[in-house]
């Protein structure tokens, strides 16, 4: 059964924004597509992102949304969530939106795991500004700031998310889009605070830089950096180096969601006599 | 019925808070703010309310905002550097149009300065501290028991104004106790947010057909809307029309100007016969009130004029006094900065109503001052002393 | 009637409770007006502590404590620090081992040197009521606040537990005033 994805965009707002062939409008599709699926209405969902090009889909998709400033989504997000607990809460964010200026914020949020989902479009680059390089931008490669190749390590999102207590970690690109909405799916629906790391492709202002200035080579490259968990497993790490393993990486789902923790702790304190002098 | 409690400033702006309606508090612990946030921690929970101590300051006035979209009465607090970190949250709110309480114990600066000790240093942050032309509320309580009132008060204009709301209290009046006497529950007069009463299909956030504060619809209620940091129009999309945007950013700042005459309170003490005109505010106020009163017991025709806010000046008012006055006395616990707002009343003897097409529209009711102006300020951490401004008093008698 | 008193020390010592206690004293079981002013440092113990009090039978205007009627200190860095204050004439109470007082200071101030934390430690048994001993010492010299006020104050403010030892340090330290 097809989407009718007019029930979710602010078709008013067409076109978009974003450059002819960006990636961003492939994970949009996608998270409609997985919302479609669940049967979610859209009064019921809350979208806040940040600042970038990625952060401009929150004008697009007719729920409550909220485009905020550069990295504070997930604390806007917090606190959109807190007072609305039974309400579903999205943010989408680029790399350096997510991992640098609101790095805090995230692995934070990751700590509480509160339930939220976020999606990173993982691009590689500051888009918006003019291909400046990011926390996750190759060493090596190109940038704007960095001229004679980056100089900085790069962050792995997943293993950074992981590591600070979130509950669903998955990554996927946009060169499987179908893969990724069923990821995205199952982070939607998963209680606690979830992460889909997805590649994707900024063919101006990275690819252009580094020799991927089509669209469809970048994708191709994606794909060449990337490798399945399933195909991972049969790999030595040797072989491993360099590349990214995409699928679930990480589920757990004993770990206490925190809105649930936080309105356990208000009925203890409400049936405490004292100490709310 | 009055009710007398014991208390510190801190305390107060708890219960002010909480007497309001706020149920929503998001902050990050500082000297000298920290109580207000412990108080929070303590009541918020008892009432089903929501208090989070966020990551930084940043994240605390974020998810403040971010309550306050979902429908709840929210707060945030903190000092010196915890505020600066705030700034670029205090202009999305402002922007955005959210409702929001921002507390700050002033502490001395700049940087680190003295964290636990008095100053007024932010008076003009307050006013100018985020980037971009926004406008600003600014109320500044000279006891514990104004903390109480006007805190409730801040949250009232944020609610009505759709506009975030300082309350400059400092170190000195967040840990001083003292005995307060707060008026009854039932004579508290508690505004909230005009919410739309349209079809959703008709709503629009921003929408100034039912007046300059349109009605803000809470999320998830069905009225489904876009809020951003960008500027935007009536629907809350982002917009670059210059004539479009011209008038939205006069509608910010006029929202609050031409409501004035009721936000910007003061206190005329002693003023009937006054030649010598003292201004004061805060906790500093005290201490002026007892030079006033040893100077009149010598003789002298002093009084004194206390903002209650401080943002929007009100200037009307202090023209009034100003106009007859021979002397003016600005002090203040910093190094000069309400005085500049008072130097520029007197010399033009005039005061902003209005932003109209770019143009600036003055009262010009009043003619200039042609008192003399004179200061007493300190920024050493210690509260000014009334023989301080007594012995100004008399060298200007 | 204005009457002001510090109490000085270091974190850690209980000297900002007290300061909280004598106030509270006034307000609730004097029917008088009171204001208290803690002053500290980020340095939790240790650092230098001062709670100014005043007791007034009219409104309180101005809270800091300018002109002090009766100071105390626990401790030579505060002694040092915030004596200045003090009326000429009135009383300065120190702790003996721990605060000497210059010869010129008590031609200057009613001096009373007495052993306040030895109290607390050895008649009292335990180091942490000090600041009780000197709400006794307080209830006997300042003769501001009546000692069953205070007492009342001191029994809103400590544990039911510990009750019975602060009434001892509270007695104990009324009695070192002779």
């Amino acid at each position: 059964m097809s989407v009718e994805y007019e029930n979710y965009l602010r078709m008013n707002k067409f076109p978009h924004y974003w450059c002819p062939g960006c990636g961003n409008g492939v994970v949009l599709k996608a998270f409609i597509q997985a919302v479609d699926e669940l049967g979610w209405k859209n009064n019921d969902i809350g979208m806040v992102t940040g600042i970038g090009c990625s952060s401009r889909a929150s004008g697009y998709v007719d729920f409550n949304t909220m485009h905020t400033i550069h990295g504070r989504a997930l604390a806007v997000a917090t606190g959109i969530k807190m007072s609305n607990p039974s309400k579903h809460v999205v943010v989408f964010a680029g790399d350096g939106d997510a991992s640098a200026i609101g790095g805090n914020h995230l692995i934070h949020a990751c700590r509480r795991n509160i339930d939220i989902t976020l999606i990173i479009i993982n691009n590689w680059i500051y888009g918006m500004t003019g291909g400046q390089y990011s926390p996750t931008t190759p060493t090596g490669t190109i940038a704007t700031t960095m001229p004679y190749g980056n100089a900085d390590p790069d962050f792995d999102l997943a293993s950074l998310t992981i590591g600070a207590g979130a509950t669903f970690v998955a990554r996927s690109s946009v060169a499987d889009p179908i893969i990724l909405k069923n990821y995205i799916k199952k982070a939607l629906t998963h209680k606690g605070f979830s992460v889909i790391d997805a590649f994707s492709n900024c063919h101006i202002q990275w690819g252009r830089k580094n020799k991927f200035g089509d669209p469809v080579k970048l994708v191709e490259h994606i794909k060449s950096v990337t490798v399945s968990a399933a195909k991972a497993k049969k790999m030595s790490p040797e072989e491993l180096k360099n590349l990214f393993v995409t699928g679930v990486l990480y589920e757990d789902k004993d770990k206490k969601e925190y809105t649930e923790s936080y309105f356990d702790m208000v009925k203890r304190a409400q049936s405490q006599t004292k100490g709310g002098r | 019925m009055k009710r007398a409690v014991v208390a510190n400033g801190n305390e107060m702006v708890v219960e002010g808070a909480i007497d309001a309606g706020c149920r929503f508090f998001a902050g990050y612990p500082i000297t000298p703010s920290s109580e207000v946030a412990e108080g929070m921690a303590r009541k918020l929970p008892k009432l089903g309310g929501v208090f989070l101590q966020m990551e930084d300051e940043i994240a605390s006035i974020a998810c403040a905002i971010g309550g306050s979209l979902g429908g709840e009465k929210t707060m945030t607090a903190s000092s010196g550097p915890g505020i600066s970190l705030k700034q670029e949250g205090v202009g999305l709110a402002c922007i955005a149009e959210i409702p929001l309480v921002i507390i700050n114990a002033m502490r001395g600066g700049p940087s680190t300065g003295l964290p636990t000790r008095i100053a007024q240093s932010d008076i003009m942050q307050a006013r100018w501290g985020t980037h971009g032309d926004h406008p600003a509320v600014a109320l500044c309580p000279g006891s514990v028991a104004e903390c109480y009132t006007e805190t409730i008060r801040a949250f009232n204009i944020a609610e009505e104004l759709r506009t975030p709301v300082y309350v400059l209290s400092d170190a000195f009046l967040a840990h001083l106790s003292t005995k307060v006497e707060l008026p009854g529950k039932e004579e508290l007069k508690i505004a909230n947010r005009l919410r739309p009463t349209v079809k959703p299909e008709e709503y629009y956030p921003y929408d100034t057909r039912f007046g300059d504060i349109p009605p803000l619809a809470d999320y998830f209620s069905g009225y489904r809307f876009h809020v951003t940091g960008l500027n935007h129009d009536k629907t809350g999309f982002p917009n670059i029309d210059p004539v479009l945007q011209e008038s939205e950013e006069e509608r910010l700042i006029n929202k609050v100007l031409k409501r004035q005459e009721a936000i910007s309170t003061y206190e005329n003490y002693k003023l009937e016969d006054a030649q010598i005109v003292v201004v004061a505010y805060g906790s500093n106020a005290s201490g002026a009130k007892e030079a006033v009163d040893a100077a009149r017991e010598s003789g002298i025709k002093v009084g004194l004029f206390r903002p209650i806010t401080v943002w929007p000046f009100p200037s009307i008012p202090f023209q009034e006094v100003a106009a007859s006055a021979k002397q003016i006395i600005v002090t203040e616990v910093n190094l000069g900065q309400i005085v500049y707002e008072i130097e520029r009343i007197m010399l033009g003897g005039r005061a902003v109503t209005e932003i109209r097409n770019g143009n600036l529209i003055f009262d010009t009711r009043h003619p200039r001052s042609s008192a003399e102006l004179s200061t007493v300020l300190q920024a050493n951490g210690t509260p000014i002393r009334p023989n301080q401004i007594l012995s100004q008093i008399k060298e200007v008698a | 009637m204005r009457y002001e008193l510090r109490f000085s020390g270091v974190g850690g010592q209980g000297n900002m409770l007290a300061g909280m206690i004598l106030a509270e004293a006034a307000i609730y079981f004097e029917n008088k007006h009171a204001s208290y002013v803690p002053t500290y440092t980020s340095q939790v113990r240790g650092g230098p502590t001062k709670a100014d009090i005043i007791i007034s039978d009219n409104t309180i205007l101005y809270l800091e404590a300018n002109s002090i009627d009766y100071f105390m200190a626990i401790h030579p860095r505060t002694y040092d620090m915030y004596k200045s204050d003090s009326k000429p004439g009135s009383i300065i109470v120190v702790d003996m081992h721990m605060v000497q007082v210059p010869d010129e200071d008590k031609k200057k101030f009613k001096v009373y040197e007495l052993p306040i934390v030895e109290t607390a430690r050895n008649k009292v048994g335990n180091v942490i009521t000090a600041n009780i001993v000197s709400l006794g010492v307080t209830a006997k010299l300042a003769n501001i606040i009546s000692p069953e006020s205070l007492f009342k104050a001191i029994e809103r403010r400590v544990p039911p537990k510990f009750l019975d030892l602060n009434e001892k340090a509270f007695e104990i330290g009324m009695s070192l005033v002779k």
